[in-house]
């Protein structure tokens, strides 16, 4: 069976999109004030709205009759090709936060450039997404500053998540031969061109956070290829869930 | 009211356009009862294609929830018209925005206690947070309490001068 390069990109968006989804959305009913709680449902139904686009078109893309719901709810965690970022847990709020920060800062431009996509589709569905991550960049941004420049332990803690997760920013920037492809039809942006507009977005709020900014050390990479952290396998657990004991059950 | 459009090939399509579309811009948004899909820029094309009705509709946000009872109840009250099987299709570009609110519809959410958006989203980008003047008393003195509240569209503030909490539809 050969895949398209579209499909897999098309699926890695997806992917990336329900994972965070579902990640922010084990907050609810258990975030620290009720405001909280509200604005990480609502940026988890962003990205939840997000991956039912891109799955829908990746369903129709690969045009074995897979629709949104098979391809969430009946893969398995190696068939996930999401980053490795959006699976780290949820950790504290700072973490929340970081994970947040760092990955809207770069789907921020990202999408604004998968706009101008030749892949109507893809463009469309990026359009809608700017709006909304612009939201993510500055919610998290906000929270990012607040903890730095707050507490010695709030501080300690934001500097903690942004030392933790750092690792997993690279992988937000590789390019295989996939992602070659479509950078070469003009349908995928080349992320490689994102990266200014990300360091200076980090740049900024770590500066006004107090926080250091982690070193480029080693980067942790493989999930784009379905090589994942075992956080994944305990998220599609949940996810999944209902899907595996009841197939086919519809509400 | 008119018959059932039983036999669409016979009758004038002119007409037949102008009611589906009546019909169509009657429908409200489930969680704004008060305001129609019309009013909110949501509905973005009804057409007679092949005897059949044909309407376009647009999601406000990516995750809005209300979307496909939206395009159900487009579906029924068209049905309930006389339109059989009517399609209801989902279109993503251009992408929503608030500034396609009509000023009807910008009235209705004021009164029903929701402050409507408020300048161009354009506009609103460039110079970043507006003034939002308070649903209940017209006060411009506000302030934000959240920038998410009980949907995706709206925010959450806060009336300074009558101390009440108000929706804020947010512009995008
Ligand atoms: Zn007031």
């Amino acid at each position: 069976m050969t895949e398209t390069p579209l499909f897999r990109y098309t699926l890695r968006l997806a992917d990336n999109a329900l994972v965070l989804g579902h990640r922010l959305s084990e907050w609810v009913g258990r975030a620290p004030v009720l405001e909280e709680d509200l604005a990480l449902g609502n940026l988890g139904l962003d990205l939840i709205g997000q991956a039912r686009a891109f799955y829908v078109y990746a369903g129709e893309i690969e045009g074995r009759g897979r629709d949104e719901d098979a391809l969430a709810y009946l893969r398995d965690a190696g068939e996930y090709c999401n980053v490795l970022l959006v699976e780290q847990p949820n950790g504290d709020f700072a973490a929340t936060m970081m994970r947040q920060l760092f990955y809207s800062a770069f789907a921020h431009p990202f999408f604004e450039a998968l706009q101008k996509s030749r892949d109507a589709t893809l463009a469309a569905i990026a359009a809608k997404a700017v709006k909304e991550m612009a939201y993510h960049v500055r919610h998290s941004a906000e929270w990012v500053i607040r903890l730095g420049d707050g507490t010695d332990e709030s501080h300690r803690r934001a500097q903690q998540a942004a030392d933790d997760l750092w690792t997993y920013t690279g992988e937000l920037f590789e390019a295989d031969a996939v992602e070659r492809a479509l950078i070469e039809a003009g349908i995928a942006p080349d992320t490689a061109a994102l990266r200014a507009s990300f360091d200076n977005a980090i740049n900024d709020v770590f500066d006004e956070a107090t926080l250091q900014r982690p070193g480029s050390g080693f980067m942790q990479s493989g999930g784009r290829d379905g090589r994942h952290s075992e956080h994944l396998g305990f998220i599609l657990t949940e996810l999944q869930f209902l899907q595996r004991v009841y197939p086919g059950a519809k509400w | 009211m008119a018959a059932p459009a039983t036999d669409i090939a016979q009758t004038d399509v002119t007409g037949l356009l102008t009611r589906a579309r009546e019909v169509a811009e009657s429908v409200v948004d489930p969680e704004i009862p008060v305001l129609s899909i019309a009013d909110l820029g949501v509905l973005r094309d009804v057409r007679i294609v092949d005897g059949a009705v044909e309407v376009d509709i647009t999601p406000t946000y990516s995750g809005c929830p209300a979307m496909n009872l939206i395009a159900l109840n487009v579906e029924m009250a068209l049905i309930h018209a006389g339109f059989g099987m009517p399609r209801i299709k989902t279109v993503l570009s251009p992408a929503w925005t608030t500034d396609w609110m009509t000023e009807h519809g910008k009235k209705v959410l004021a009164a029903y206690g929701i402050a409507p958006p408020q300048g161009k989203a354009s506009r609103r980008a460039l110079f970043g947070e507006e003034y939002v003047t308070c649903p209940q008393c017209h006060s411009r003195d506000t302030q934000r309490i959240s920038e998410f509240g009980s949907t995706a569209c709206k925010a959450l503030w806060r009336c300074k001068a009558c101390a009440e909490p108000f929706d804020y539809f947010k512009c995008i």
